[in-house]
């Protein structure tokens, strides 16, 4: 071992130096060992809220309400989650997240892919000046524009409808514009050059080498919109009135309010059961693209 | 026109088309909106009506006869300047142990992520569950050992730190980016330290902290422009209450907006909100400059 005969050229006893090392790695390893441990302690209270409302949402009547309460339900009830999911419409509530979801996706890619390359792929004047502009839009409180976009919205006949929420995603967002730029002034110019000289025009130049190349950063600008439309609340909140039209966070708090009255007994197990659905896809269309979540607010923070 | 001046041309208005959804987007939903609002401060407006002018009354009336107003400022300036420091340390070390050597590493990772993932709605409701006084996960077990209750989310003390706790269980995207910025600092400093004989301890403080300045900057600036504008929290959990003890600033606002029809006087506060948030804003990156270290890549 190359340690031994580093002991033997400096005259060290080899029996001391083994006995050395040995002992600097079970240290390490208590080390580790102790570490694991107050990630494992620390973990499980993050995990703790999500086992307990899974745990809620199976139980029935007299065990909610057991002092202590059980981590484990004696006795299994899967009709809550039917039940909870039939009281409101929620199957009408997904398909209504969906369509938000969806469109407002598109429209984040397309509008912000398109601003950034203005921003970072073509060079002239004054566009930087133009750029720290979108920037600075990004420190204006929502609470400054709310009020006078629900009232121009309002005036065009927008309200109770999706519009309100999806449109602006078409027209560019200063947070996905600037995640987009950042990551179009990585590809290096010389390709843009290139395309130019063999005659092909800028829109050429962004749909043909520009948008294949950056299909991760596309991936996350469409999941963080995604991920945005399913979670908002205050959005709904304010556009849509008819029941029919709510989104599942709407739904959610509605079964809130209304649920008691409904069944009184079952009532937090149906709104546990009712929020893990909910929770649910977001957390699976998060376990299947992890590294493109944790790649994407990198991008923007660290390198911005 | 020059042949030079012909191309720079061709260029802006290349540009310009690039950019054209973002500027009717910034003409529609900024530019107008911020004129639009200011105008609406200076009137007294319920929608029914058309807005009528009244010069400074909403500003008056804001900063000197609205308990209300004081109070909620009041509110939000502690769930800022004690849940941000909060949320900021909870991200911080957590991110440096997930960086560490520990098994099972990318799992709780990914663990530690997910309650910022989660809809809000979804969130407040298993909390409200939690910190219920009955049965509630905590109060329930101390219910059993005879100890009295926490009342977490009804006592005006211990309303805004139930809060606090809530949001510094959902600081998964600032654990991320730490976790990006501590692999960033390259490990030959941390070689060349070791040499030299400094202690982990040491090595946190002079080398960890500062090379990740610019980050932490970043977190704490948007933390504090997000905190500041902080309403699905408090308005699902607590709804202003108990005794107006979480009526943060921008719940206010919604409240005089949507419920109270108060247009011209929530425009008022929205901009007195925005005030403030810059002066803070620009007192934190001016006092940046003092202790970020940009070290460069």
């Amino acid at each position: 071992m190359a340690e031994l005969t580093v002991a033997r050229r400096y005259r060290l006893d080899p029996e001391a130096v083994r006995a050395r090392l040995r002992r600097r790695r079970t240290l390490d390893l208590v080390r580790k060992g102790g570490r694991t441990l107050i990630t494992f302690a620390l973990g499980f209270l993050f995990l703790m809220p999500f086992i307990w409302m899974f745990a809620t949402s199976l139980k029935i009547d007299p065990e909610v309400y057991r002092v202590p309460p059980t981590w484990l339900p004696r006795v299994v009830r899967w009709e809550n989650y039917s039940e909870a999911m039939t009281y409101e419409p929620f199957g009408l509530y997904f398909v209504n997240t969906l369509k938000y979801g969806l469109s407002a996706t598109v429209g984040a890619v397309l509008s912000s892919a398109l601003c950034a390359y203005g921003f970072s792929r073509v060079q002239w004047k004054g566009r930087d000046t133009v750029f720290w502009v979108v920037l600075s839009t990004m420190m204006i409180p929502g609470q400054v524009r709310m009020i006078p976009l629900f009232l121009i919205f309002k005036r065009i006949g927008w309200l109770d409808t999706y519009l309100p929420l999806v449109i602006p995603s078409y027209l560019g967002s200063a947070y996905f514009i600037f995640m987009m730029r950042q990551f179009f002034m990585t590809i290096p110019t010389e390709l843009s050059d290139a395309a130019r000289i063999d005659g092909c025009s800028e829109l050429g130049i962004f749909f043909r080498i520009i948008l294949p190349l950056s299909r991760s950063a596309l991936v996350v600008v469409g999941l963080f919109r995604f991920m945005d439309a399913w979670n908002d609340y205050m959005g709904p909140l304010i556009y849509l009135r008819d029941i029919d039209k709510y989104t599942v966070a709407m739904g959610l708090q509605h079964l809130r309010q209304y649920g008691q009255a409904a069944s009184p007994e079952q009532y937090w197990p149906h709104l546990m059961a009712a929020a893990s659905v909910v929770t649910v896809p977001i957390v699976i269309m998060y376990f299947f693209t992890q590294r493109t979540f944790v790649e994407g607010i990198a991008l923007t923070g660290v390198k911005g | 026109m020059s042949s030079e001046a012909r191309r720079e041309l061709r260029k802006i208005l290349q540009g310009l088309f690039f950019i054209s959804p973002w500027i009717i987007g910034f003409q529609g939903f900024t530019i107008y909106p911020l004129v639009a609002s200011a105008f609406y401060s200076f009137t007294r407006y319920d929608v029914l009506r058309p807005p009528k002018f009244v010069g400074f009354d909403n500003y008056g009336e804001i900063l000197f006869r609205d308990p209300v107003f004081r109070q909620s400022l009041g509110n939000t300036i502690y769930f800022v300047f004690i849940g941000v420091p909060a949320a900021f340390l909870t991200a911080w070390l957590l991110a440096n142990l997930l960086n560490t050597e520990v098994w099972g590493r990318s799992a709780w990772r990914t663990m530690f992520f997910l309650p910022s993932i989660t809809p809000i709605v979804a969130t407040v409701m298993v909390w409200m569950w939690i910190y219920n006084t009955q049965y509630g996960l905590i109060n329930g077990w101390l219910i059993a050992q005879g100890i009295k209750v926490i009342p977490f989310l009804s006592s005006v003390k211990l309303s805004k730190p139930s809060l606090i706790i809530v949001q510094c269980w959902a600081q998964g995207s600032a654990i991320v980016l730490f976790l990006a910025a501590l692999q960033d600092v390259p490990r030959r400093v941390y070689e060349a330290a070791i040499i030299d004989g400094a202690s982990a301890f040491k090595r946190f403080w002079h080398i960890t902290i500062p090379m990740c300045t610019p980050v932490i900057l970043f977190v704490l600036l948007t933390g504090l422009i997000e905190t500041f504008q902080s309403f699905s929290l408090p308005w699902l959990l607590t709804s202003g209450g108990p005794n107006n003890s979480t009526e943060l600033y921008s719940v206010y606002l919604f409240r005089n907006a949507f419920a109270f029809f108060k247009m011209g006087y929530a425009s008022a506060l929205a901009w007195i909100l925005f005030i403030i948030i810059s002066l803070f804003s620009l007192a934190i990156f001016r006092s940046s400059a003092r202790w970020v270290y940009y070290g460069g890549e």
